[in-house]
């Protein structure tokens, strides 16, 4: 499997790309799009000028060219660092994508010709970048599908283990929710035809590829308040810095352009400034890491807000699909041939729940002779099934009112003990399936959900975090109540169609609430559209992949949790840093400060609390120790704050006290560590 | 318990008891509910509104209510300016003053328009009766212009109950509002404020100056005029406009310790009642106690510090040999002593009201740096109505940064806050520092290359001097109004100069929350769940707190440092 979850942070192939990056990102065009670390260019620029001019005119009172190389050196490491850290988000980002795009290197692919009016099919061998939009290819046992696609005619089994690294081999087959073939996965038996649903480079990997290299990442809404937050703050120091001038001035106090420059760049928040884009581009690539593909940045972060989660019963919170558990022949019927009146109308029945009957039958279809047997199939209107035998029995299953009044119609009447069982069996979340023979009821069936090991914490989890999760079944309100209350669901909707989804997501988002679904079906693309997270499964339809805002390569119904704690994650990553660069003014502040003016206003030797050395010592300090916290804490922001589902003033409580208190100590701690080493020197 | 720290507990105390049931009835007011004086009101709101054309119930958007405010706001100041610059024949003028110069008019008009009452004049010699007359309207006006502009955006911040768009159009109606203002609560209050004064010896006449033989056997004439009723209103609407030149300082303005106590209470009245009304209106009392919180623990961290700094002498005068048993009392009042002083000294610069009981600049150099502050911050309590005003802006900011703190796109009483928002509060909490630091850069920078020119300005170059230029640009941009006496302040400069940043300094720190506020009302409404951040806890109130210190606090530092720090050290 190509399940890349490898936790190194820095694999050495990554790094040296990461490097070469540094510097290309050093171009001022790149560099603008960053405001924070844009002026900080524009601050060595200004040294490396301040350097030559001493260099060659010999100027007094600048100090000596060491210490303005120095600080011009520290400046250029403290770009350095920022564009290191994008580059190497990128990297991981891209590296991840690269190892699933490359399950879909040129492949051949058996392209179909329709050939003038007679329909002439011609089947031609071309590589698969020739594919485009609309084409038809074929596959059969053993090839690998070259593009994306949608099934359109045949069923074939795939073994998708390239993609989800999930080894069993799936079922994809025309027509219904699971007609999706994605590129890369191998055909293991059977024939089909499939219909090429993107054009070349733009499936959903390519564009998610675009987007982790930033050629189309565009800011995402919240990352643009952020940067005008921390726009504003520069905004301020560069008038702290620029007004000082004046101040000095008037103090008798010169001031050399290093100084300056240090301070403004200590001052403005370049901590977060530089890390920002790696945080919003590790946060797309543990969505990938999760195996979910986003389209934008923008839904990852939505799914950290998330209110309400809608997620269906059937593979989500129970074990795939219901299981016969029990028969309940009626009392004047023998037990022995209930259970082969119920085996029998089952045989026609594909359902899982129709295959289950047999299994717990025990009995051996084979010893039936049902050659001259007409089979009832499934209809909306009579809502059961069943088979007529040659021998005249006429087996019906179904739900229990469809059953009843086919009963009562005939003039029957239905056994008491078989109704309250009835009863008894929807009490207890299960689902019962009534049988009837010639017009007569013989017994129930119970049917019955198993709930997932674990689903109920991870709800409590959620219900922590704030998010609301409503079920959704086809099941009768009294069997979901059960379930609903077993499995730890806060809300559920029994007998659900496709449109009742659709209304619920709209009702609750009028009450402001933002609502992710999950889904896979044709019938599910409104939905998923209307959902403020959409999250199509891979093997779903091409229109719910289309109508999505994500994919999940896993098909995992569970996976919208992981999607809300990464969103969460992100969030608050780029906040906890934020007010950790903010914080660590104050200490810069107590360094800088009286490092500018002890010369000509000696009694400020009193505000020089950490009492550095000299000047220059604390000045370099500084901005040593601004550049290097820089690289310290690209793996946090990498990685992503952990998110603790405490509620919210507990976390911003824990938040303020480890990166808003510790903001303030750390820089003090580690600006009068660096000033015993460099006050060697100076 | 040390006298004179009881009493400035004392003060405080009073002032919250008050505070509550004021806020309450302000709540009222603002809402419309029925309340016990509205027999004796109606009748005249009812005459305002027909004079004016306004209908009450009409409700209007937040870019109406603005260009209300704006609109009239112009209107006042050509009125200003003429009566200023041509009151020497203008009636009531028994003492025959001389009218005003343009940029002294400039600086005055808009002073007094912006509830600053910065005064480079002094009100004995530089104004008629009529002049203070006038300028005592607009102590009225801009007071109940600040309180009304503010009740729109509390009523902008009540959640919605149906649609937003309704939503969009009941933020009230500003001249109602405004109206209201004027006659239910300041009217009122400054009746029973002046009346008391009055008993106090005050004086309230139109005579022109009195004499007296004094025991020397000097003749001495003494100013005296309308002086209760423009004290009362000067207290209450944080304007701090004196009527006199010393302002609180004079014995005629405050008599005795009584008095004192009185206008000293009435400095932070209103500014705190209007945080219960807000409690009131949006029916959340946990929430309206948590910004009170805040506020009053910035006001003790200022004000404790310059207690006790004033109340232990100053050093420079101890190493003469001279004993301070009393405190430091360098321009301070022995009726009031050191402790009533400091308090005082910090009340009004917090809540942008100027009035003085003793001169500013003769503070312990920490003292001063503590009134500097607290008009940066300007928004512990703060101005009538713009206080708050300016407390939203921090709050949009704490909620913005906490709310991602906790992974949670950040949402405020039920809404979100997103780019355009933090773009207006961005500026506007820019703002504030810009016009301090630039402002006082210039004046620095033109000092600094001409010391002989500007020689006038400074009685005391060096840090101390810095400080006077820092604290004038600061008081004229929190619209405080009081000063650092020994600037030389009348000159084209500083006229027109602190004109300028008190008008910026006025206008755009409405404009902005109001504009937020606006634009919040008519976004959709987000019920609070498990995951929303609470808003009306002590860990929010911190994190508050902390985005004031850092904005307030770390722009002004290495000001600060080159002033009161380094004089303090110097002292040392």
């Amino acid at each position: 499997m190509s399940k890349n979850k490898s936790n190194k942070l820095f694999e050495p192939a990554l790094v040296s790309t990461a490097l070469k990056q540094s510097f290309i990102k050093l171009n001022p065009r790149i560099m603008f799009r960053n405001p924070v670390m844009f002026t900080v260019w524009v601050g060595t620029f200004v040294m490396l000028c301040v350097c030559v001019w001493i260099g060659a005119a010999h100027v007094q009172g600048q100090g000596s060219l060491l210490y303005n190389s120095i600080v011009f050196a520290v400046l250029l490491l403290t770009l350095l660092f920022a564009n290191f850290a994008e580059a190497i988000a990128e990297a991981r980002g891209k590296a991840q994508a690269d190892s699933l795009r490359k399950t879909r290197e040129e492949t051949p692919a058996k392209k179909v010709f329709i050939i003038g009016e007679m329909q002439v099919n011609e089947i031609k061998i071309v590589p698969s970048s020739q594919l485009e939009k609309g084409d038809l290819f074929i596959c059969e046992a053993g090839d690998m599908i070259p593009m994306d696609g949608e099934i359109i005619k045949g069923i074939a089994t795939i073994d998708e283990s390239a993609i989800t690294g999930e080894s069993a081999p799936v079922i994809r087959e025309s027509g219904g929710d699971k007609s999706s073939v994605t590129g890369g996965t191998k055909v293991l038996s059977d024939k089909i035809t499939v219909r090429v649903t993107t054009e070349p480079g733009e499936s959903f990997l390519d564009k998610m590829i675009a987007l982790v290299e930033g050629a189309s990442r565009q800011k995402t809404p919240n990352e643009i308040a952020l940067t005008i937050l921390l726009a504003g703050f520069t905004l301020v120091f560069i008038i702290v810095c620029i007004t000082l001038k004046p101040f000095a001035d008037y103090a008798h106090t010169p001031i050399t352009i290093a100084a300056f420059i240090s301070l403004f760049v200590c001052l403005i928040p370049t901590t977060i400034g530089g890390l920002l884009s790696a945080i919003g581009i590790a946060g797309m690539d543990r969505a990938l890491r999760a195996n979910v593909i986003t389209k934008s940045g923008k839904a990852v972060e939505t799914a950290g807000d998330l209110d309400t989660l809608l997620l269906d019963k059937t593979g989500t919170i129970t074990i795939g699909n219901r299981k016969a558990t029990a028969f309940y022949p009626a009392n004047t019927v023998d037990e022995k041939r209930f259970i082969e009146a119920c085996m029998l109308s089952s045989l026609a029945d594909e359902t899982p729940e129709g295959k289950s009957i047999i299994e717990l039958a025990k009995l051996n279809a084979e010893d039936f002779d049902t050659g001259a047997a007409k089979f009832i199939d499934f209809t909306a209107e009579t809502r059961s099934s069943g088979i007529d035998l040659p021998d005249g029995r006429r087996i019906r299953k179904g739900a229990f009112d469809a059953i009843r009044n086919m009963v009562t119609k005939a003039g029957n009447s239905f056994p008491e003990e078989t109704a309250a069982q009835v009863k008894v069996i929807a009490g207890n979340g299960g689902t019962p399936l009534v049988v009837s023979e010639n017009n007569i009821a013989i017994g129930v069936i119970e049917l019955q959900d198993i709930i997932k090991p674990g689903i109920k914490e991870r709800f409590e989890r959620l219900r922590k975090m704030g998010v609301k999760t409503v079920m959704v079944t086809g099941d009768n309100p009294l069997t979901a109540r059960f379930i609903a209350e077993k499995a730890g669901v806060d809300d559920f909707i029994a007998e659900a169609k496709p449109e009742d989804k659709m209304n619920y997501i709209k009702q609750e988002q009028q009450g402001g609430k933002l609502v992710a679904m999950m889904g896979d079906g044709t019938n599910d693309a409104p939905a998923l559209a209307q959902a403020d997270v959409g999250v199509a499964m891979n093997s779903g339809t091409a229109a719910a992949k289309e109508a999505g805002n994500m994919v999940d390569l896993d098909n995992d119904p569970t996976k919208l949790i992981e999607i809300v704690e990464i969103g969460k994650q992100l969030l608050m990553t780029r906040g906890t840093l934020t007010t950790f660069s903010i914080a660590n003014d104050v200490a810069k502040y107590f360094a800088i400060v009286p490092a500018l003016f002890i010369t000509s206003v000696p009694a400020l030797q009193g505000l020089n609390i950490m009492k550095l050395h000299s000047p220059e010592s604390a000045i370099l300090s500084a901005v040593i120790f601004n550049a290097l916290i820089i690289p310290m804490l690209i793996p946090l922001a990498l990685k992503g704050v952990a998110y603790k589902p405490i509620g919210a003033s507990a976390l911003l409580r824990r938040n303020l006290l480890i990166y808003g208190l510790g903001g303030v100590i750390v820089p003090f701690i580690g600006i009068k560590l660096l000033d015993l080493l460099v006050s060697v020197w100076f | 318990m040390n006298t004179e720290i009881f009493g400035v507990i004392a003060m405080f105390l009073v002032t919250i008891t008050l505070a509550i049931p004021l806020g309450k009835y302000i709540g009222k007011v603002y809402n419309g509910n029925k309340t016990l004086w509205d027999p004796i009101f109606n009748p005249l709101d009812k005459l305002f509104f027909k004079a004016g054309g306004i209908n009450p119930a009409n409700n209007m958007t937040w870019q109406q209510n603005l260009v209300a405010l704006l609109t009239i706001n112009i209107v006042w100041f050509l009125l200003s300016m003429f009566v200023l610059m041509s009151q020497s024949w203008l009636p009531l003028n028994p003492d025959g003053n001389s009218s005003m110069t343009a940029d002294l008019a400039f600086n005055t008009t808009i002073s007094f328009i912006t509830n600053t009452n910065l005064q480079h004049y002094s009100g004995e010699s530089g104004l008629s009766y009529f002049g203070q007359i006038t300028l005592m309207l607009w102590q009225f006006i801009s007071a109940a212009a600040g309180m009304a502009i503010c009740a729109t955006v509390f009523k902008a911040m009540k959640p919605v109950l149906h649609s937003a768009k309704e939503k969009a159009a009941e933020v009230g109606n500003f001249y109602c509002l405004f109206v209201k203002s004027c006659t239910r609560i300041l009217l009122p209050l400054c009746v029973v404020v002046a009346v008391l004064l009055l008993l106090n010896g005050t004086p309230m006449t139109f005579k022109g100056k009195d004499q007296f033989i004094s025991v020397q056997g000097d003749t001495v004439n003494v100013s005296r005029g309308p002086a209760a009723a423009m004290i009362a209103i000067k207290q209450l609407g944080t304007n701090g406009g004196g009527f006199f030149g010393v302002n609180s300082a004079h014995p005629l303005e405050n008599p005795n310790y009584f008095t004192n106590t009185i206008e000293n209470v009435c400095i932070i009245l209103i500014p705190i009642a209007m945080i219960f009304a807000l409690g009131f209106m949006l029916k959340r009392k946990r929430f309206a106690w948590m910004i009170l919180g805040i506020m009053t623990l910035g006001f003790l961290l200022l004000v404790i510090p310059s207690i006790y700094y004033e109340m232990h002498g100053n050093t420079a005068i101890a190493k003469m040999g001279v004993l301070q048993n009393l405190g430091s009392m360098e321009g301070k009042e022995v009726r009031f002593g050191p402790a009533a002083s400091a308090y005082w000294g910090i009340t009004s610069t917090v809540t942008s009201n100027g009035s003085v009981n003793a001169m500013h600049d003769s503070f312990t150099p920490l003292t001063g740096m503590f009134a500097m502050l607290g008009m940066m911050v300007n928004a512990f309590y703060g101005g009538v109505g713009v206080g708050f005003l300016n407390f939203y802006i921090f709050m949009i900011i704490a909620v913005f940064i906490s709310g991602l703190m906790v992974g949670r796109t950040p949402e405020f009483l039920g809404k979100k806050i997103e780019a355009k928002e933090m773009k207006i509060a961005a500026i506007i909490a820019l703002l504030h520092p810009f016009l301090i630091l630039v402002g006082t850069a210039i004046s620095s920078h033109l000092y600094a290359h001409n010391p002989q020119t500007y020689a006038g300005w400074l009685n005391n170059p060096s840090s101390h001097g810095y400080s006077e230029m820092l604290y004038e640009f600061t008081s004229s941009s929190a619209n405080n109004g009081s000063g650092f006496a020994g600037l030389g302040n009348n000159t084209p400069f500083w006229n027109i100069a602190c004109g300028i940043v008190m008008l910026l300094a006025r206008y755009l720190p409405i404009i902005g929350p109001v504009a937020i506020a606006g634009i919040l009302a008519k976004k959709k409404y987000i019920p609070e769940s498990a995951g929303t951040l609470k808003t009306d806890n002590s860990t929010f109130a911190i994190m508050i707190f902390a985005v004031i210190f850092i904005i307030a606090a770390l722009s002004f530092f290495p000001a600060l440092a080159l002033g009161p720090i380094a004089e303090y050290f110097g002292m040392k």
